[in-house]
């Protein structure tokens, strides 16, 4: 059995929370500095300077990506040959609390859905994971709620074509509109139960954004043909028209029912933040 | 052509589509905030200490920004969406609203009352607080503070990047209308 201290996870997920809130994700940026280069209209190109120049002011003076420091999502998966010495939970909440407090980052999260109240940094959202081995791997991904509010599940019949599907999925990227901070990142899950698809969702947004020339598995192949689809769109930077509506598509699969395919979309405004660390 | 704004009475002038540089005083107010407005200003009550918050003079930026680091006037603070507040929109701009500044699409009712009232709608750099907070001059908290980071502040801007969405006549950059 390794032991690791609940200590040491709180200063993890603090120094996590730090990283991801002011240091936007390499793979984004390159993405977005990918997208400014093949944009040729003025206004659009114009919103995604700002966005290049916002990451290097925020990596600069250590200040947020977005005011909308977001939700905290917290992905662990525990070697099942660790014992975590103090109570995991409460760890995880009291790194959070320090490292926004640390960031002077928002406090977003109501601790009653329904009478609000006090926003506070109270309530984050943990998926834990028996994995195996001695490691806990750490991830922390603060999700803003303007692009949050623009996710749909959809139970689909399993005998649905995959042309159903891909319009579901453009229907969804559509509906949002300009609202939500594009050029988007879209996750999709496809498979499990309506819970698991949802997580596999949000899941496929940590997914590194790759650049797939010549897709060959049938994932990448429908991933290549949602994200042509999607930028057909021209919602564009800002919702301003233009190419770069989505920077990437990516997608997570689960087993499912044989009465069922549920489809849920996840989608990231360009400001999808994300930091892992392996203990 | 950037227009330098510095004045909402020339608010009714801008046409969609222009991209402005704002030099003056905004008022951040987002969801509770909203429904506080509507409520207070239903009621005739004077908003914030010593009724500072006037609607007829005041823009609205419907943000919510981070805490101010050490040595900061303040923190990352772009714009949320702006379709949350719609529903709160048409009353404040026939209680004098002149100006709104968010980020994406509004509903056909708050066209209208644009239109009507001759307001003018503008988008913020979406995404990009950090950036926002470089064109703020000043911020200082104005009402409800109860609200956190949904208080009102009141914040002098300089040279703020906007673009023009919906204009006084009711044209839409999102080609709703």
């Amino acid at each position: 059995m390794r032991v690791i201290d609940a200590k040491k996870i709180t200063e993890t997920v603090a120094d996590l929370c730090l990283k991801a809130n002011c240091s936007l994700r390499s793979d984004v940026l390159a993405k977005i500095k990918s997208a400014y280069r093949k944009e040729p209209d003025g206004k659009a190109r114009e919103a995604l300077a700002e966005i290049i120049n916002n990451a290097k002011i925020a990596q600069r003076e250590r200040l947020a990506i977005c005011q909308d420091t977001g939700m905290p999502i917290v992905f662990i998966d525990i070697g099942q040959n660790v014992r975590i010495k103090g109570g995991l939970r409460a760890a995880v909440e009291r790194g959070i609390a320090k490292g926004y407090k640390k960031g002077c980052f928002r406090e977003s999260i109501v601790c009653d859905p329904l009478k609000r109240g006090k926003p506070s940094y109270r309530g984050a959202v943990i998926h834990t994971e028996i994995t195996r081995g001695s490691r806990l791997k750490l991830t922390v991904m603060p999700k803003g709620f303007g692009c949050e509010n623009k996710s749909v599940l959809r139970m689909f019949l399993p005998t649905v074509s995959i042309e159903e599907i891909k319009d579901f999925v453009v229907e969804t990227v559509e509906s949002a509109g300009p609202d939500a901070c594009p050029p988007y990142v879209v996750g999709v899950g496809i498979g499990g139960g309506a819970d698991y698809a949802s997580l596999l969702a949000k899941k496929a947004l940590l997914g590194k954004l790759t650049n797939d020339q010549r897709p060959t598995t049938n994932d990448q192949i429908l991933s290549r043909d949602l994200l042509k689809r999607i930028n057909k769109l021209k919602i564009g930077p800002m919702g301003l028209g233009g190419k770069a509506t989505c920077l990437a598509v990516n997608i997570e699969e689960y087993p499912t029912h044989i009465a069922g395919l549920p489809v849920a979309v996840n989608i990231s405004c360009h400001a999808l933040r994300s930091a892992t660390a392996v203990l | 052509m950037v227009i330098e704004v510095k004045n909402i009475s020339s608010f009714k002038d801008l046409s969609a589509g222009e991209q402005v540089l704002f030099s003056g005083a905004i008022y951040t107010a987002r969801d509770q905030a909203h429904k506080r407005l509507v409520r207070d200003i239903g009621k005739g009550r004077g908003i914030g200490k010593e009724s500072f918050f006037n609607i007829k003079e005041a823009v609205i930026y419907y943000c919510g920004p981070t805490k101010a680091p050490k040595g900061k006037i303040i923190g990352s603070c772009g714009p949320t969406t702006s379709s949350r507040m719609d529903e709160f929109t048409p009353f404040l701009l026939k209680k004098g609203l002149k100006g709104m500044i968010g980020k994406g699409r509004r509903s056909k009712e708050v066209i209208k009352a644009i239109k009507k009232y001759k307001a003018v709608y503008l988008l913020a750099p979406a995404g990009c607080g950090a950036l926002v907070s470089k064109y703020v001059k000043k911020a200082e908290p104005v009402a409800y503070p109860d609200l956190g980071p949904e208080q009102v502040l009141r914040l002098e801007v300089k040279n703020l990047p906007l673009i023009v969405a919906i204009d006084s006549k009711g044209k839409d950059i999102y080609g709703q209308d």
